[in-house]
């Protein structure tokens, strides 16, 4: 049961911080809050662990709860070959959470993405604006207020 | 507004825009230069041309509906993305898939894989003058694509497996067209290595250029056959085997350097254990029952006919659905209702197999998984394909997250094409295999 042991190990080592670990459908999920991400990656990045990739880094927005957001990311370890998520809920008020750009490259790119498509903005990240849409288009178009068939076309368009 | 790199830009160098149409990148995507002659000093990509919103959508469409939207992602190999999503969907629910389905979709996500490499390495080859690589290539990817044709009934936008099993059933003449792919890929990719693996034009375009440490590549979350390249064992397929591949012998070739030679070595040898694994599955695959359509009444007579008394005698399907029979059902599709298409003869011509089509294809019916959220990714043809789906019970995804495999690769572009010659971004750029459709969603 390896998969129980890091989970259990994060409750141990971070019990303020680690607000819920969980097994679900065999993934390992552990819920944190937003302040501990930093130091949390550092420790499952390092060895014995080694979550040394950085698989995917995304946002869900629950339109309606308090906090409305959440960041999802999803770690890989090569030589446990094992998975693991954590996850971080954002408040609307105060949309900001740590970069992991430090720490993992793919995260630069990844985070753009997630500040383009919800509005979420990365403390330290070295050059966060938008990489999908472009400059001047309003909005963040993922986040579920956002209407689906809303237009913002770059040229007036023909009555 | 300046970009990164004006503001960035020294006295003295010139700022040189490669793309975002340019008749040596396969894909738009505009890459920024800074140049000192011919030297690159600093660079910044910039993507999201081809951005359509493929998340957003998702969220507005059934499960069943979004399949088709799957398709586009990576169009080279649409097979192997319909099978990611359809997977992620079928953890949900913890489904159980024929063995069949399983061997079929297993030929099927490889013969995609082996279309994928040949178009990257095929347009790699032709970058670097090799023309004739590049319509050998091409036309061992036909024979494939015929293949895929015939099961499929579309070359690129196939939707062919569904959640559940697969659409159809294989072509009575399968094998035949198989054999004929797998012979005809084979006489290529040995006269490919003939005329690449020595030849010094395309070796001093490719060997020790923009090379990638393992440390480097793991730090940028390369996956697939780039993360290969640079030596790092780790295949999807093995790492966390899904369908049938724990039953089949394939190995996993590595690079050694991880430049862009290895990049093209690695896709190689891919496809000839793809090949193998192709052969395997092709032996293992269950038998099913030669199918005959039924030739008996029209949809329409049966119809007629129903209403004064109960049908038995066969329906006649249209054309399209051949190979969906009722009879093949219990080889190709999971046996449990609810997430699979009713079989058109009992919606033709009984009333309770009418209303199980509208329970299925209803708005807020239909497939529903439990609440929760999953992670799954296949090995796609560029590296972990993963989905990432949050569901709220309803009928359509609450949140669909795709980690594209080519999204993390060529983050890492500017970083290989630092301090080289603008001539070495085209083979960096060909050897990543880049997809527009599944960078920019």
């Amino acid at each position: 049961m390896e998969e129980k042991k890091i989970l259990d190990l994060l409750k141990l080592k971070f019990p303020e911080v680690v607000k819920d670990v969980s097994t679900t459908l065999g993934d390992d999920v552990a819920v944190i809050d937003k302040e501990a991400l930093l130091p949390l990656v550092k420790f499952l990045k390092d060895k014995p662990y080694e979550y040394t990739m950085l698989l995917d880094l995304t946002c869900v927005d629950y339109l309606g709860e308090e906090p409305r957001f959440e960041m999802v990311y999803h770690l890989f370890s090569l030589p446990q070959n094992k998975r693991l998520r954590i996850k971080a809920k954002l408040g609307e008020k105060d949309l900001r959470i740590a970069s992991l750009t430090a720490i993992w490259k793919n995260a630069n790119w990844l985070e753009r993405e997630v500040y383009d498509l919800f509005g979420v903005s990365f403390e330290g990240h070295p050059d966060l604006r938008r990489i999908f849409m472009y400059d001047g288009f309003e909005g963040n178009p993922l986040r579920k207020d956002y209407p689906l068939r809303k237009r913002q076309p770059r040229l007036r368009l023909r009555e | 507004m300046p970009t990164r790199i004006q503001k960035e830009a020294r006295q003295g160098t010139m700022l040189l825009n490669m793309g975002p149409s340019h008749p040596a990148m396969h894909g738009t995507i505009r890459i920024m230069l800074e140049l000192d002659s011919e030297r690159i000093l600093n660079s910044e990509v910039e993507v999201g041309y081809l951005h359509r919103g493929f998340e957003k959508q998702c969220e507005n469409r059934t499960y069943f509906n979004l399949l088709p939207y799957t398709d586009r992602l990576n169009y080279v190999s649409p097979l192997i993305n319909n099978l990611g999503y359809v997977m992620t969907v079928e953890k949900m629910f913890g489904v159980e898939v024929p063995e069949r389905a399983q061997y079929i979709r297993v030929i099927m996500s490889e013969l995609s894989r082996i279309s994928d490499h040949l178009t990257c390495l095929a347009a790699m080859a032709m970058e670097c003058g090799a023309f004739t690589v590049f319509l050998y290539k091409m036309k061992a990817r036909e024979f494939i694509w015929d293949v895929i044709e015939q099961t499929t009934g579309a070359r690129m936008t196939t939707s062919y497996i569904r959640i559940g099993g697969v659409r159809a059933d294989l072509e009575p003449n399968f094998a035949a067209a198989l054999e004929k792919a797998i012979k005809e890929t084979r006489a290529v990719l040995k006269d490919v290595h003939g005329l690449l693996d020595k030849n010094k034009i395309f070796l001093n375009r490719t060997r020790d250029v923009a090379v990638m440490t393992p440390e480097n590549a793991i730090a940028y979350g390369w996956t697939g056959p780039c993360l290969r390249s640079t030596g790092v064992y780790y295949d999807v397929r093995k790492a966390h085997p899904y369908l049938t591949y724990n039953r089949l012998n394939f190995e996993v070739p590595l690079g050694e350097r991880g430049d862009n030679f290895d990049r093209y070595l690695v896709r190689m040898k891919e496809m000839d254990q793809s090949l193998r694994i192709i052969e395997q599955a092709a032996t293992h695959l269950p038998e099913t029952p030669a199918g005959v359509m039924a030739q008996d009444v029209e949809p329409a007579e049966a119809i007629k006919e129903s209403r004064r008394k109960k049908v038995r005698t066969g329906v006649r399907l249209s054309p399209n659905l051949e190979g969906s029979e009722k009879d093949k059902y219990k080889n190709i599709l999971a046996a449990e209702k609810g997430y699979v298409v009713p079989p058109k003869e009992e919606t033709y011509t009984s009333i309770e197999g009418l209303i199980n089509h509208f329970m299925f294809f209803m708005r807020g019916h239909g497939i529903r998984p439990p609440q929760g959220e999953v992670y799954f990714s296949v090995e796609g043809g560029n590296g972990e394909l993963g989905f990432y789906i949050v569901s709220d019970g309803t009928d359509r995804p609450y949140r669909l997250h795709l980690r594209a495999p080519c999204f993390h690769i060529v983050a890492a572009l500017e970083h290989l094409i630092k301090g080289r010659y603008v001539a070495d971004v085209i083979p960096t750029f060909g050897s990543m295999n880049m997809i527009g459709g599944e960078l920019d969603r």
